[in-house]
């Protein structure tokens, strides 16, 4: 029987804007149900990137497949197996928190909706605010709802863009330590975009920076900690930020 | 038995039932979009209404023309109010910043259009039965009483709003919230070459053939014909329809080319300005 396809497979992918090259050659592959990070500073090309993933842009040239199917082309055939979360998106704020999970549980076509919202109420501590409209909630409070939308489906690939941005320290925490329940209990395969170094130490078993479009470097934390002679992932990024990057450096 | 994946394939109707009920959970708790619905097509009504009355006491061609104006009104109101019907419901996806959840999820361009088609027939229904019952107790006219031509002008209008609402959606997930204004505009476009309220012999020859292009002159002429004449024409309806369906398809091309040029360009990333 052959091997199930990777669940995320990115080859010399490259994404130019008119004529500023975004994305400039990369290539990943994700493990079934690791977490990875994917660190860089603005304009690195991380959110390019993540938006190839899911199909939301076209890749100038390369190839991203996500289960399997070429993204954008095949998305449909595995757009129910994914979710994401990102802070520039937002569910409607006019609606229940049971609202925008029952309309988000039919577009995913989620079986027995009425339990899986009672169950990510109670795992999200979310059930007292089911019949409140999710504008009036707390940003703390929103996050949460987010994310109980983007696991509404139970993902097997879940793209996270910044999932802990503006949140109080006690709740970013707090979403961490869901998330990585959540991919360990499933076995799902999560890729985080975030700009907080100790997040992606936590979390991740492998982190991928990124800078000006190229990856800089791929490797464990503990393996770049080692490498670069820090104690932080923070001073490697740094490190990584300030040195030339690798093209120029091999000319 | 049908896979998981052939399921999220198929056409689905629970995936379009989903986005309708995401618009009825909206308009049910926002009384303000309700009473916008109702309030411009009964001032526009009553204005153009009280406008035949005034001249119809004054002058004998009027007199005969059997309510053309105040039908004008209401066809032309089915007509732009179809399509803002279409667009507003998009619209509240950009406004919310919920786009991204809906081109990331499941649904299908088609589903999502089904559903944007049938939320302008709901929108419209509910501005547009209050104001024809108003057009009955305020000056007589009965827009039920043309019958199964009625049927002929509403399908027809429908399909060019539907169609200029599914290009202006596009115009928008490619050129991001700057292009919103065509979604109020661009339907005005129309007004004075589909003779809404004046016959195309009006005119200059030279034009004519233009507005003999845009299927809603159709409908107006076969309005006028049957206020004014007492005579319907099913040529002029057919015509319309082919028309429609032509547009229809160049509305969902375009629709489907810019949601292309857009996934090329990265804009469904970026949905502001």
């Amino acid at each position: 029987m052959p091997a199930p396809p990777p669940p995320i497979a990115v080859a010399r992918l490259v994404k130019i804007y008119k004529t500023v090259p975004a994305v400039d050659g990369i290539s990943f592959t994700l493990a079934p149900g690791s977490i990875t990070g994917l660190l860089g500073g603005n304009g690195a090309g991380k959110t390019t990137t993540i938006a190839t993933i899911m199909g939301l842009v076209t890749p100038t040239s390369g190839r991203v497949a996500v289960l399997g199917a070429e993204m954008p082309r095949q998305r449909y055939r595995v757009l129910h197996r994914m979710n994401f979360e990102s802070p520039y998106v937002e569910v409607p704020m006019r609606l229940t928190v049971r609202q925008n999970l029952t309309v988000f549980g039919m577009l995913y076509g989620v079986a027995e909706l009425r339990e899986r919202i009672a169950q990510l109420g109670r795992e999200l501590e979310l059930t007292e605010l089911l019949d409140r409209p999710t504008g009036k909630l707390s940003a703390g409070q929103k996050t949460r709802v987010s994310l109980a939308k983007a696991l509404i489906n139970r993902p097997d690939v879940l793209l996270l863009d910044e999932p802990t941005a503006s949140l109080d320290p006690d709740t970013a925490d707090w979403v961490r330590g869901h998330l990585a329940r959540y991919a360990r209990d499933r076995h799902a395969t999560v890729l985080l975009a975030s700009h907080n170094m100790a997040e992606v130490e936590r979390m991740c078993e492998r982190v991928i920076i990124m800078k000006r479009g190229r990856i800089e470097d791929d490797d464990a934390p503990a393996k770049l900690l080692a490498r670069y002679g820090r104690g932080t992932l923070e001073e490697v990024f740094l490190d990584v930020a300030r040195r030339a990057p690798q093209s120029e450096a091999a000319q | 038995m049908i896979s998981q994946t052939e399921a999220a394939l198929a056409f689905s109707p629970r995936r379009i039932a989903a986005m309708l009920l995401r618009y009825w959970y909206l308009l049910r708790g926002s009384w303000s979009r309700f009473l916008d619905l109702v309030y411009w097509p009964t001032v526009q009504m009553l204005t153009w209404g009280f406008l035949q009355y005034y001249i119809a006491t004054n002058a004998g061609f009027f007199a005969r023309a059997g309510g053309t104006f105040i039908g004008a009104v209401l066809l032309w109101d089915i007509l732009f109010r179809g399509q803002l019907g279409f667009s507003i419901s998009f619209l509240e996806e950009m406004w919310s910043r919920n786009i991204g959840n809906l081109l990331m999820s499941p649904l299908r361009p088609f589903e999502f259009i089904a559903a944007l088609m049938v939320m302008s027939v709901v929108r419209l229904s509910i501005g547009l039965v209050p104001v024809t019952l108003l057009a009955i107790a305020f000056f007589g006219f009965n827009l039920y009483a043309l019958g199964l031509a009625l049927v002929a002008f509403f399908l027809n209008l429908m399909l060019t709003s539907w169609a200029i609402g599914i290009f202006v959606s596009g115009l928008i997930l490619r050129n991001g919230m700057g292009a919103e204004s065509f979604a109020w505009s661009l339907m005005f476009l129309f007004m004075p070459l589909t003779c809404v309220y004046y016959p195309v012999s009006t005119l200059p020859t030279w034009l004519q053939p233009v507005a003999w292009m845009l299927p809603p002159t159709y409908v107006f002429e076969g309005m006028r014909s049957l206020l004014i004449d007492k005579v319907f024409r099913p040529d002029l309806m057919l015509e319309a329809f082919g028309l429609n369906v032509l547009l229809f398809a160049a509305g969902v091309a375009g629709f489907l080319a810019l949601v292309r040029s857009a996934r090329r360009q990265g804009s469904l990333m970026q949905t502001g300005e």
